[in-house]
């Protein structure tokens, strides 16, 4: 449930981020103006694309994931668990190159793209969580992801 | 056998949390935003800004903004080429540029100045997108005017004029007077446009540009 509202969240986010990157939104709520700074800049896209789409796609995915786990018949299976852990972790490792580059590179924070980072690593972390409560006997377990 | 548990007030929550995340980005498209202003009263001795298109336009879009603001690059890079192409270059909208320096960027008096330079030499316009497009490289540069003298170079700026016209300060007055009559007319963040008295901010889209240049067609011709 908790990796499910995560990946919400963090799916609204990136669909804000790709709305204002595709010219479709207003100025940036971001504060000081770094999140423009930022989306600006060459490394907010990727192969042509903008990075937030993918973000939307990975939400997307950690969320359907995160759904699939909590029906009845997928409740005592561990693939979806194992998927959200795989796909989190790819997008930490993501969001983790991209935070070095707005300390190191671009010097420019996008309080938006934090948000995003500490989301992502929140879902591995309630995912890892879950996989490992699968292990113990059942009435032990909590529904972390 | 798993615990089956009621999953109904879950979905009720996360349903909560789609339509307000949806909302808030609903409210942040430009186009509600609008702000219809009276006349603007210029005077007879403030900068009329630099003008592209032709005088007998319908429709004028005055832009505020501030060569080191993000979203300013973004529109001049994703939209202007549009409105150039298709709205000013057929003659039913004249654009004019007003200077919008923002006090916290420490960069923008010497891009307005290199831009009013070589506005000068007729070269505004060009100058504009090479501060645009090249705005991540100077905007960390702690002395940008060698590179907006590459600029310069790069437009096909008679350099003499243009660096005594840097050295003057020439333009210092004209800057501060578009940024004072952007506050007249109420501009608080940039980029902010005036189109058919309405007052719009942020970096909107070309088709909202379109929508509003639609509205003050049809004022005109009422």
């Amino acid at each position: 449930m908790v990796a499910a509202v995560l990946g919400l969240v963090g799916f609204l986010i990136s669909l804000y981020l790709w709305l204002w990157k595709v010219g479709l939104l207003g100025a940036l709520v971001c504060g000081d103006g770094g999140c423009e700074v930022v989306q600006l800049s060459e490394y907010a896209e990727l192969l042509g694309i903008p990075v937030a789409f993918f973000g939307m796609l990975a939400y997307l995915v950690l969320l359907a994931l995160s759904l699939l786990g909590l029906q009845p018949r997928w409740q005592e299976r561990r693939e979806p668990t194992v998927g959200l852990v795989l796909v989190a972790a790819v997008g930490v490792v993501y969001s983790a190159y991209l935070t070095y580059l707005e300390a190191a590179v671009i010097h420019a924070w996008c309080r938006w793209c934090v948000a995003s980072a500490v989301i992502i690593a929140s879902i591995l972390v309630a995912a890892v969580l879950g996989l490992r409560a699968m292990g113990r006997p059942a009435a032990t377990r909590g529904t972390a992801a | 056998m798993a615990q089956s548990m009621n999953l109904k007030p879950f979905y009720v929550v996360l349903g909560v949390i789609a339509l307000v995340g949806a909302a808030a980005i609903w409210m942040a498209r430009t186009d509600g935003s609008a702000v219809e202003v009276g006349p603007t009263p210029v005077s007879a001795t403030s900068f009329p800004g630099h003008v592209l298109g032709s005088d007998s336009a319908a429709v004028e879009i005055v832009e505020y903004a501030d060569f080191e603001c993000g979203a300013c690059a973004h529109f001049a890079i994703l939209t202007l080429p549009d409105i150039k192409q298709r709205l000013v270059a057929t003659g039913r909208v004249r654009l004019r540029y007003r200077d919008f320096p923002l006090p916290g960027h420490s960069q923008s008096p010497a891009a307005h100045m290199a831009a009013a330079c070589a506005g000068e030499q007729g070269r505004f316009w060009e100058m504009a997108d090479q501060l645009y497009f090249g705005q991540q490289a100077w905007v960390r540069d702690r002395r940008p005017a060698r590179r907006f003298e590459q600029y310069a170079e790069a437009i096909g700026l008679d350099m003499k004029q243009y660096e005594d016209c840097v050295d003057e300060d020439r333009y210092a007055a004209q800057i501060a007077a578009g940024r004072e009559e952007g506050m007249t007319v109420g501009v608080n963040s940039t980029p902010s446009f005036l189109i058919g008295g309405l007052l719009v901010a942020g970096s909107i889209s070309y088709d909202s540009v379109v929508a509003l240049v639609r509205r003050a067609e049809g004022a005109t011709a009422r």
